[in-house]
């Protein structure tokens, strides 16, 4: 295994580099030791927040209780044991979609480029799980890998103004959800009644880095169903593990 | 219940405290009071923990009315402030009756100010913080920055632990300026960057551009050169972050800045300097200057030490003076040789 390279940023941050690439056995590793600090935090009271994102882990601490170098050499520590750490399986959040008509205006487009029915897209679009990389660029946004070459679109010329919460979206080679209403340009194949982000709710957001998310086709009648239900808390997200796997490192 | 109401709302006056810590792994920006130092001695002087929600007001202040009898201060940048049209003091404990008014002018120095009030304000806890994060529309006032008619009401505290009336060091208030040398820690996408790039960011003076708002400060100035591009892989960003685009003018990340990003970082703003940052507003002209990790911590402790032992002090005084039940302050507003004074009496058992 690479060793870690450790990179001050500003005079409370630390950016821990675990690769150079994105990919499955990087996140792993990123998993692997953000895992043994949790297990391990009271021996690092000084550590505020951890953020893992595709190929590091920025960690936010408190200057004034620990030096930088000695900081780093406790962390240097805990990288003897990712090896042999065992991680538990990671969790697949199912995420219902109703794809097409309005809630999705831009599968035909997406089917169209890629020489394909609509039906195909909906298919090759829900026949992975996707890989939850990290969280960023608004409240419980997940960066996904894993989305098949075969439906890759790129993004609209004019992006819209507004795309409401929940929608479900493809820019290039990536696929993703949008927690919130936001302008953006991706080509929207459907949309999901859950609530991604919720402030008013514990946890605020579904997701975590780590965990995969597998799409599953719904019905309008369903996703009103779904979405009233989730509204007073009524709804229960399933949730299941890797299949038979334990992610060893 | 005690509480304030906004008679006007002034230009960009939200509720923030000392930010919201833990989430960013989900996306959740921090937020929090931009100039984190001003906020701490404003709760000091009020006798609140130093991280408790206040209000922060931008570049035009809001008038104030308070509905109850109120211990409150003003700290920041300074708005000139005025209780029912008298001139009062800055970085001092001060009070106001039941129907007086708060104003504030134009800042004569800096951007930013903030109304502290003994208890802090009783508004939700969201995610552990009471701050506002205006794009997300959650925490501080029903998510949105304040209008005018809003009654925001502050939490009662035990009569017991009425503050006493305290006042900042001199030494301790920061003096805001028009143009400043901000310290920076380089990195950590130094290697991306070609050496002249780093050259010019340390020599050349830069100016803050009117896109200037919570979530981050865009620069006018000279361009930083890459060595390959501007793009790297999406990773975590902190505030302070001086991120550096394909067009090559530095754009630094303040309180409500994103979790994560993908341009090239090439220094971080330190702790200790953040809080004058904070206070520039459009046209006023930044230096940057290079300084080691130990020097910046060093200058975070002693910062630290020096605010530890005040409070100390603060709580010593509020203790002795009013650590009784029946301890009571009466306000007198005195003429003396045709000018005003305040004078507090605050009396023991």
């Amino acid at each position: 295994m690479d060793e870690l390279k450790f990179i001050p940023t500003g005079d409370n941050g630390i950016i821990i580099e675990v690769g150079k690439e994105i990919n499955k056995e990087t996140n792993k590793k990123i998993r692997a030791l953000i895992y043994c600090l949790q297990n391990e935090e009271v021996n690092f009271a000084e550590i505020i927040e951890m953020i893992p994102t595709y190929t590091t882990i920025m960690l936010i601490y408190d200057p004034t209780i620990i030096k930088y170098k000695d900081l780093v050499a406790k962390l240097s520590k805990i990288e003897e044991k990712i090896e042999e750490t065992i991680l538990p399986p990671a969790k697949v959040v199912h995420v219902p979609v109703v794809y097409g008509g309005a809630y999705g205006p831009d599968l035909l487009n997406v089917a169209k480029h890629n020489q394909l029915t609509e039906k195909e897209v909906i298919q090759l679009h829900c026949s992975n799980q996707y890989l939850i990389y990290m969280l960023g660029f608004t409240p419980g946004f997940p960066y996904l890998g894993g989305m098949k070459e075969k439906i890759a679109t790129p993004r609209l010329e004019i992006p819209r103004q507004t795309i409401p919460a929940g929608s479900v979206g493809i820019a290039g080679n990536q696929t993703g959800i949008y927690p919130i209403d936001s302008p953006g340009g991706w080509q929207l194949i459907g949309r999901t009644p859950l609530k991604l982000f919720d402030p008013e709710r514990s946890p605020v957001v579904l997701f975590q880095a780590g965990d995969y998310i597998q799409f599953e086709p719904i019905t309008e009648e369903e996703y009103k169903r779904i979405e009233g239900a989730s509204r007073v808390g009524e709804y229960q997200v399933k949730e299941s593990l890797m299949e038979g796997r334990v992610n060893h490192v | 219940m005690s509480s304030i109401l906004v008679v006007n709302a002034g230009l960009l006056t939200t509720l923030q405290d000392g930010g919201r810590w833990g989430y960013q792994q989900f996306g959740i920006p921090v937020a929090g009071a931009m100039d984190r130092y001003g906020l701490e001695l404003g709760n000091l002087l009020v006798g609140n923990s130093r991280h408790e929600v206040g209000l922060e007001f931008t570049y035009i202040g809001p008038t104030i009315k308070f509905l109850d009898k109120t211990s409150f201060a003003i700290t920041g940048g300074d708005f000139q402030p005025q209780l029912n049209d008298k001139k009062v003091k800055m970085y001092q404990t001060l009070y106001a009756n039941k129907g007086d008014i708060l104003k504030f002018s134009n800042p004569i120095k800096g951007c930013r100010g903030y109304l502290t009030v003994a208890g802090g304000f009783d508004v939700e806890v969201v995610m552990g913080s009471k701050s506002t994060y205006l794009r997300g529309g959650f925490g501080g006032f029903k998510g949105r920055k304040l209008k005018e008619g809003d009654i925001i009401p502050i939490q009662q505290i035990p009569l017991n632990q009425k503050p006493t009336t305290k006042i900042i060091p001199v030494d301790m208030i920061p003096q805001y300026e028009n143009s400043k040398t901000i310290r920076v820690i380089l990195g950590p996408e130094l290697d991306r960057f070609h050496k002249k790039g780093i050259e010019t960011f340390l020599k050349e003076t830069y100016k803050l551009s009117n896109q200037w708002d919570r979530m981050g400060y865009r620069l006018e100035g000279e361009k930083i050169q890459h060595l390959d591009g501007a793009d790297i892989i999406s990773g975590g960003i902190n505030l302070g972050a001086i991120q550096v685009p394909g067009d090559g003018k530095p754009i630094i990340m303040m309180a409500d800045h994103q979790t994560t990003g993908g341009y090239t970082k090439i220094a971080n703003v330190i702790s200790v300097d953040l809080p004058y940052l904070a206070q520039m507003k459009p046209g006023d002209e930044i230096n940057f200057k290079s300084v080691s990790l130990e020097e910046a911590h060093q200058l975070l402790r002693k910062q630290e030490t020096k605010i530890v032992d005040l409070q100390n002090r603060f709580n010593e005084k509020d203790r002795v003076i009013s650590g009784s039940a029946n301890a009571s302050m009466r306000i007198f507003n005195i003429t003396v040789k045709g000018k005003e004074y305040q004078v507090i009496v605050e009396e023991r058992e």
